[in-house]
């Protein structure tokens, strides 16, 4: 009967019944997005740096970001390196922003990741045309097909420029998409010294591959002190490192994180509203339900079963339009992130927030007096 | 009849408001509710006839005095105890019946079951007894906003008997109704407190009600002024002693 009656108080008066399902809804999709676009953009940010083959990372002191990798390492440092006990393989990788020469005129900034196919240590993936063979050409590199338009090329077999080299497209990859907006180009390794103008064997990282069983703080902390002057990153700590700064130097993630907040305090706002202006109407109800001799606890849970129902019809309507909207970015420079992670704590927050906008509903009602109900 | 009384109220006295609007609607009652009869509370507006009824009820709580139901005092109990013992004891009935309007008739009398926690296939058969019992049998499935205020009426007296409580207390329960309505409403409330042996304090106004009291009670200006009993074997109350008014003390 608590179900029944939280139903009926509920479909009773559709217009309210619209407006909590607006601020549930309204709440759900803007958290959605904004926390969908977070772990958007997480990944994007991260994507070079997970899909290394390689537990540690030497960089200069202070490299930002996997673009930003600041000072050039040099072979001393690899030799050293090398020597680590524990240390399998020590892969050099140059990354840089560098001009892209449109063929029409006009450059844009493109991100240039140098590393050879033979080192194992990162790849283009998601090739849909041509394959690292191709790469090896004199010239070729691999660009993302989602960004053509930008580089201002139709695809495998066109030609451009970086910096003063010209460049010819050999192959193509299909959504390894850049959170800076500047795509992703894949040459060998040498191929990316010559474009960007590094001299001699001079690189931005070195990946390293441990000896299996090897113990990765241990080949850290020697590795350290070895390689004075550079940084030796954990995969997940040079992650947080490019995460800190394109997500919070920038203020990017804090907008994304306040958005999501702030869409959480409208709904928590509205669906109390709403809530409370029920139970005010149902409150002579509630005081003959006492009267009758029903426990506090019986009314409060009325109460709550409406802010449930509330919370799951909100949630289904506010995760269709989530998905929705998820599908129609696929396309966008900056695609949305739904996973079953986000959906749960999506529902989590739905619930919690009904359940706190119930808060005031239920401090009004226990403020009912039963002898109201004989002076009516 | 040796039976122990259902209710009794022991010199209640009652202030409402406060400050400058304080007002003493009981002024020290007593009154004994035994099973099997029905008592009509009879006064003028303002008398303390709701006070008194929703303090033998446990809804209100009296300044002073004491309420033992089935011979069990009430001084001290908190809230939540007061709501066990009228969900255990009282049933209750109101001038505007107070039915759930988004509920069916079969529903309003169900969830005054499941208050009391009886549940299930149980709780609705004994929904439909007791509005079968009040000639409601068709109706069931009917809202409070397509009943005729008598039918409204007659749902809110099988809401109050569903749980069979020793006890049933009704404010006006006739006020609203026209005399057919109140009729059988009063017929009702007669048959309960004879047929099933629970004790039924109805407040009126109506002098139509009087010829189905078992007893007549009295109050003015917050105390008893008279009580008129109708002897066995007859069908109407007859007068008794009422010339007696009681002044007011103080
Ligand atoms: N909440 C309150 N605060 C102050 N005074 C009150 C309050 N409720 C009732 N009273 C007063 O207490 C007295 C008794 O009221 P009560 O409602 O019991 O009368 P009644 O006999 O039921 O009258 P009626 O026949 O009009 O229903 C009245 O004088 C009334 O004005
Ligand atoms: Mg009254």
């Amino acid at each position: 009967m608590i179900l029944t009656l939280a139903f009926r108080n509920l479909f009773h008066d559709r217009i309210r019944l619209a407006v909590t399902l607006i601020g549930i809804l309204f709440s759900i999709v803007l958290v959605a997005v904004q926390l969908g676009l977070y772990l958007g953009s997480s990944r994007m940010i991260t994507a070079m740096i997970e899909r290394a083959n390689g537990e540690l990372w030497v960089t200069a002191y202070g490299a930002k970001s996997f673009e930003d990798g600041g000072v050039l390492l040099t072979p001393r440092e690899r030799h050293a390196a090398l020597a680590t006990p524990g240390v399998k393989a020590v892969i050099p990788m140059i990354v840089a922003f560098a001009e892209w020469r449109k063929p029409s005129g006009g450059s844009t900034r493109v991100v240039v990741v140098g590393t050879d196919a033979e080192d194992k240590g990162l790849e283009p993936w998601s090739l849909v045309q041509g394959d690292w063979e191709d790469i090896k050409a004199p010239d070729a590199i691999a660009v993302d097909n989602t960004y053509l338009r930008e580089l201002d090329i139709a695809g495998v077999g066109d030609t451009a420029q970086i910096a003063t080299g010209r460049v010819r497209v050999r192959a193509l990859t299909h959504g390894i998409r850049s959170f800076t907006q500047s795509p992703y180009v894949f040459t060998p390794l040498n191929r990316a010294r010559q474009l960007i103008g590094v001299d001699g064997d001079k690189t931005t990282f070195f990946l390293v591959q441990l000896e299996p069983g090897a113990d990765v703080e241990a080949v850290r902390a020697d590795l350290k002190s070895r390689l004075e002057g550079a940084d030796v990153l954990t995969k997940p700590e040079f992650r947080d490192r490019s995460l800190t700064q394109w997500l919070f130097r920038t203020g990017a993630g804090v907008a994304l994180i306040g958005g999501a907040l702030l869409g959480i305090l409208v709904g928590t706002v509205i669906v109390a509203q709403t809530l409370y202006s029920s139970t005010k109407d149902h409150l002579n109800e509630f005081a003959t339900l006492r009267a009758l001799g029903s426990t506090s606890g019986y009314i409060h849970k009325v109460i709550l079963a409406q802010a449930g129902m509330s919370a799951v019809i909100g949630y289904i309507l506010g995760m269709l339009i989530s998905l929705t909207v998820l599908f129609m970015s696929r396309s966008s420079p900056l695609p949305l992130v739904m996973t079953p992670g986000l959906a749960g704590a999506l529902f989590a927050l739905t619930l919690s927030m009904c359940a706190i906008s119930a808060v005031s509903a239920i401090v009004k009602v226990t403020k009912i007096d039963p002898a109201t109900v004989f002076n009516r | 009849m040796t039976s122990t009384p259902s209710l009794e109220a022991d010199n209640i006295v009652k202030e409402l408001g406060r400050g400058a609007g304080k007002v003493m609607a009981l002024k020290g009652v007593s009154l004994v509710l035994n099973p099997g009869e029905l008592t009509l509370l009879m006064g003028p507006s303002g008398s303390g006839k709701t006070t008194l009824l929703s303090i033998m009820g446990c809804i209100l709580t009296q300044t002073s005095g004491d309420i033992r139901v089935a011979g069990q005092s009430t001084k001290g109990m908190r809230a939540e105890e007061l709501a066990a013992l009228r969900r255990t004891h009282i049933g209750y009935i109101f001038q505007s019946y107070n039915l759930f309007p988004t509920l069916n008739a079969l529903e309003n009398v169900r969830i005054a079951l499941d208050v009391i926690g009886q549940k299930g296939y149980a709780a609705s058969q004994r929904a439909e007894e007791v509005l079968h019992e009040v000639g409601l049998g068709h109706r069931l499935k009917n809202y409070p906003g397509n009943l005729s205020g008598g039918e409204q009426q007659r749902v809110a007296v099988a809401r109050a008997i569903a749980s069979s409580p020793s006890v049933v207390l009704a404010d006006e329960p006739t006020a609203a109704l026209d005399s057919e309505n109140g009729h059988a409403v009063m017929e009702l409330l007669a048959r309960i407190a004879r047929e099933q042996k629970r004790s039924v304090l109805a407040v009126t106004h109506d002098p139509r009600t009087l010829g189905y009291a078992d007893r007549v009670v009295r109050i003015e200006d917050g105390l008893i002024v008279g009580e008129e009993r109708r002897p066995d074997g007859l069908d109407a109350p007859r007068v008794t002693d009422l010339t007696k008014r009681r002044k007011a003390h103080g």
